[in-house]
């Protein structure tokens, strides 16, 4: 190699040759050293430009939801927040995100509740000593890449939009209710005052304006993050590549995009 | 309540119109499919009832949409289902369907059927009613033995095509439920199949009600050879119907999937009485041993012998019987179908309220208006074989 040559005239003596190899050694890596990133700059740099301005163009854009269950305190600071962000009726039937309580007794029985949402906390756990462990679960729409609300929608109504968001066009709904029936997930209501379906949207206004959706950005313990979908330089990106990552239902073939770390087996 | 249902679960959306649209088309299909006995299947016997059936085919089909139109968000959108069709829909089918039944199939034979009656009667009365008769004809007065044989083989035909659209058309609904995966009390490959029968029982039973009222009203003698021969029918098609409900059940109890649970205590508590006592003690098993001992069914007479009278009366009370079981049946499926929460850990309750749209008065005025329409369809198309017709100059 390159070394070889210019080693060539100190090949008299090992020692000699030892030492000037070492300082030739020094030399190529200093160039190496500069080399690379110059070479970086040239060649690899604007490729890369190159790839990310494609992506950003061709490359989908798909958002999803992590929700870290071992994070979420049960506040129903989300389940509050969404409610006034999207104009959502303050009877307690009616959620775009609510919060779950679940608590498994030592003999197996499992209780649920979910009192308005979670936004008025929760009572106390009755017989406290029976319990084996308890945790908060956020329920939001899925935003289901094979959503069956999509499918069953008989006008086109409810739709996928290009970045994986689910949603309904209010003024095309003719509100017959299928789309309630057909989501695995209890995440659709039918508006009493408007008389169509609706359903958490992301936040899509928000999103629209770079900001992420009410919910995750109220929750004090960072429980809920958005991002996109497959790109690594993301807070959601690191979410899924540094948990165990579960999804709702998964044998209904939905493929939700909120995504579960720390997700218990008994979460339905 | 009980246990957890989803905070959005707590209202049902779909309410009594929509268990009487179910029950309205599953109507329409059984009585066409009884009326095609009669042409296609040239069973002599329950021919007295053919135009009967054909006829209280159309008045159930022409209410069949008013609940769900009537229950929809937004009914004067409900015209996008025909423009903007969402073609992986179930449900965006339902107007091509209901189409496709009313115009190619129910009025198209009805119009051939009743041809050669039109024009007589046409020919015959005065005034405005010649001129309503005539454009009832659409002009095609033509009475030549060539022209009504072609209306018998066009009749014929049309009926042909009719069978499969009649179990489209009430199968069709029973995929409406049947696709549903989030809901494993309807998520079922056999709702169509049971749809299609149950329609088949409730489609005879009604019309057998519909003749032996109305020939008492008309104070004629009930023919009692087609009477015994549509309890005959009632009962085999109860028969296939209990079989396939019951296999339903069996699969169900046997695979124990995660939703037994709940769907056990939705049977023993909340669908008691409507699905133990009326759908299957009163609704199926009370007329199936009472028409198998009655009927001819099971042999050439019928094993107890009674006296005509008797039978007819009996016949009668299984087909009310049979009517109020497959309204429980479509009631289990629509509402009992929403009465258990999704998250599997709770149930909800449903109470009819009897004001308002979703009311049990709106219902009630739903289910007596087919009857009011096959009334005036009555008046203008006779559909007893014992009407005088004025003899035809051809004939």
């Amino acid at each position: 190699m390159k070394s070889d040559s210019t080693a060539g005239p100190n090949r008299e003596s090992p020692a000699t040759r030892e030492a000037v190899d070492r300082r030739d050694f020094l030399w190529e890596a200093l160039k190496a050293s500069l080399g690379v990133p110059i070479a970086l700059c040239i060649v690899r740099v604007p490729e890369l430009h190159g790839m990310q301005e494609e992506g950003d163009a061709d490359v989908e854009r798909i958002y999803g939801m992590g929700i870290d269950i071992r994070k979420c305190i049960g506040c129903g600071r989300c389940a509050q927040a969404c409610k006034s962000e999207n104009d959502v009726p303050d009877e307690p039937y009616f959620f775009n995100t609510w919060v779950e309580r679940y608590v498994i007794r030592t003999d197996g029985e499992i209780l649920v509740d979910s009192p308005n949402g979670g936004i008025d906390g929760f009572p106390p756990i009755e017989e406290e000593g029976s319990t084996l462990r308890t945790f908060f679960v956020p329920k939001l729409c899925n935003h289901c890449e094979e959503a069956p609300c999509v499918q069953v929608c008989p006008v086109g109504a409810t739709f996928t939009t290009d970045d994986g968001a689910v949603l309904v066009d209010e003024e095309y709904c003719i509100g017959c209710g299928y789309c309630v029936q057909a989501c695995p997930y209890g995440a659709r209501w039918f508006d009493p005052v408007k008389h169509v379906a609706r359903k958490c949207t992301f936040c899509y206004h928000r999103l629209a304006r770079g900001k992420v959706p009410a919910c995750v950005e109220v929750c004090p313990t960072s429980a809920r993050l958005f991002g996109e979908v497959g790109h690594r330089a993301n807070p959601l990106a690191r979410f899924l590549r540094f948990n165990e990552i579960q999804v709702l239902k998964p044998h209904l073939n939905t493929k939700p995009k909120v995504f579960y770390a720390n997700l218990d087996g008994e979460v339905r | 309540m009980q246990g957890y249902i989803y905070p959005n679960e707590f209202e049902l959306r779909w309410g009594l119109l929509i268990v009487l649209y179910p029950y309205l088309t599953g109507l329409v299909a059984g009585a066409f499919i009884l009326a095609s006995l009669a042409r296609v299947f040239n069973v002599k016997e329950v021919e007295p009832t053919y135009r009967l059936a054909l006829l209280t085919a159309l008045a159930f089909l022409i209410v069949a949409p008013l609940p769900l139109v009537a229950h929809l968000g937004h009914p004067e959108r409900s015209y996008e289902i025909f423009l903007t069709p969402n073609r992986k829909s179930a449900m965006a089918m339902f107007g091509f369907v209901y189409a496709w039944y009313l115009m190619v199939v129910l009025l198209l034979e009805i119009w051939f059927d009743y041809r050669r009656d039109l024009v007589l009667t046409a020919r015959e009365a005065t005034g405005p009613r010649k001129w309503f008769y005539y454009t009832l004809t659409l002009g095609a007065t033509d009475l030549s033995d060539r022209a009504l044989q072609f209306d018998d083989r066009v009749g014929r035909w049309i009926t042909i095509i009719g069978i499969p659209s009649a179990f489209l058309l009430h199968g069709y609904v029973g995929f409406i439920f049947g696709s549903v995966k989030a809901n494993p009390w309807w998520s079922s490959v056999l709702m169509p199949v049971v749809f299609l029968f149950s329609a088949i029982v409730s489609g005879i039973a009604l019309v057998m009600i519909i003749y032996l009222v109305a020939t008492l009203f008309r104070s004629k003698k009930v023919d009692m050879g087609c009477a015994d021969k549509l309890a005959s029918f009632l009962f085999y098609a109860i028969v296939v119907d209990f079989s396939l409900e019951m296999l339903d059940f069996i699969h169900r109890l046997y695979e124990a999937e995660e939703s037994i649970e709940i769907l056990s205590q939705l049977i023993e508590g909340r669908l008691f009485v409507s699905l133990i006592v009326l759908q299957i003690v009163l609704g199926t098993l009370v007329p199936l041993i009472s028409l198998g001992v009655v009927s001819p069914a099971l042999s050439k007479r019928s094993i107890a012998r009674i006296p005509a009278e008797v039978r007819r009366l009996i016949y009668l009370g299984c087909a009310i019987l049979v009517q109020i079981g497959i309204f429980s049946i479509r009631w289990n499926v629509v509402i009992g179908g929403q009465l258990f929460s999704k998250s599997l850990r709770g149930l909800t309750a449903y109470k009819a309220e009897l004001l308002g749209l979703e009311g049990l008065l709106v219902a009630g005025v739903l289910l007596v208006l087919p009857f009011l329409v096959l009334g005036v369809l009555v008046k203008i198309l006779p559909p007893w074989p014992d009407t005088e017709l004025p003899a035809s100059p051809e004939a």
